[in-house]
């Protein structure tokens, strides 16, 4: 079986992206331990690079998941067409004239952005809608 | 509550954050519900072309028509149709920006000389409001 310990690392190098001004729809083959055994899983990521879409992956399984970087083996990776996506969230970002607005504009003093009020108390609640 | 400015393949927006903060740009792509593809054109406005996401940007007006992953001479050429710089320096928004920007550089003299401009401006108000309730 190969693990680490039967293995030796012999190279590690960054795949640098063929072209990272468009946006491209990667998808990725996973094999990942969850705390009750381990699961095959495929997703689907939107980014400029691989290597942005990975880290994309590795982000998404911490947060969705709470899979630890050490427990995720990625086993296939694949630029996909818009029409061979298979998860909705992909899917209607890749669609022609695709045109949305912004509706609830928050702002936060994270950060040094403006916060939503410039005292700590108001009465008059801040505008959200920006057009 | 009718949404009049839209997040989409040719909207002009302002970069509120960042190196880029207080330049325009156009959206050339979206990438996901968090951030775009945008780009200046960089030989107009300066800014290359990146991702960020909308938290950092402001939706303007103005649009510019381009097919998505324009060029960037497809995209100069669209801005100088539009003649889109010359319309965002007539807007009121522009306009506030400017002003504000002035205002921060202004020196004491200045300053005195705006005291000055004011206390005229609010005295030919004052004549004219006793005028209109005589």
């Amino acid at each position: 079986k190969m693990k680490k310990t039967t293995g030796e690392i012999l190279d590690c190098v960054e795949i640098v992206e063929k072209n990272s001004r468009i946006v491209k729809n990667y998808g990725i083959w996973l094999r990942y331990s969850s705390r009750s055994g381990t699961h095959n899983m495929y997703r689907e990521y939107r980014d400029l690079k691989l290597t942005g879409a990975v880290t994309q992956l590795y982000n998404e399984m911490a947060g969705r998941h709470r899979t630890r970087p050490r427990s995720i083996q990625i086993i296939r990776t694949a630029t996909l067409e818009a029409s061979d996506l298979k998860r909705v969230n992909g899917m209607q970002f890749a669609k022609k004239n695709v045109k949305f607005p912004l509706p609830h504009r928050v702002a936060s003093a994270k950060r040094n952005m403006k916060a939503l009020s410039s005292t700590t108390f108001t009465t008059q609640r801040p505008t959200t809608f920006l057009g | 509550m009718v949404f009049k400015r839209y997040v989409e393949v040719g909207r002009v927006v302002l970069i509120n954050y960042g190196p880029d903060a207080g330049k325009l740009a156009t959206i050339i792509d979206i990438v996901d519900q968090n951030k775009c593809l945008i780009d200046g054109p960089a030989n107009l406005t300066g800014v290359t072309r990146q991702v960020i996401p909308y938290g950092r940007i402001a939706l303007t007006d103005l649009t510019v028509k381009i097919s998505r992953n324009a060029r960037q001479k497809t995209l100069t050429a669209a801005w100088t149709e539009g003649d889109i710089q010359a319309k965002w320096d007539a807007t009121s928004w522009a306009k506030k920006l400017a002003s504000k920007k002035k205002r921060a550089t202004l020196s004491d003299f200045d300053r005195f000389k705006v005291m000055v401009a004011r206390k005229q401006k609010s005295s030919i108000i004052a004549k004219k409001m006793k005028e209109l309730s005589a």
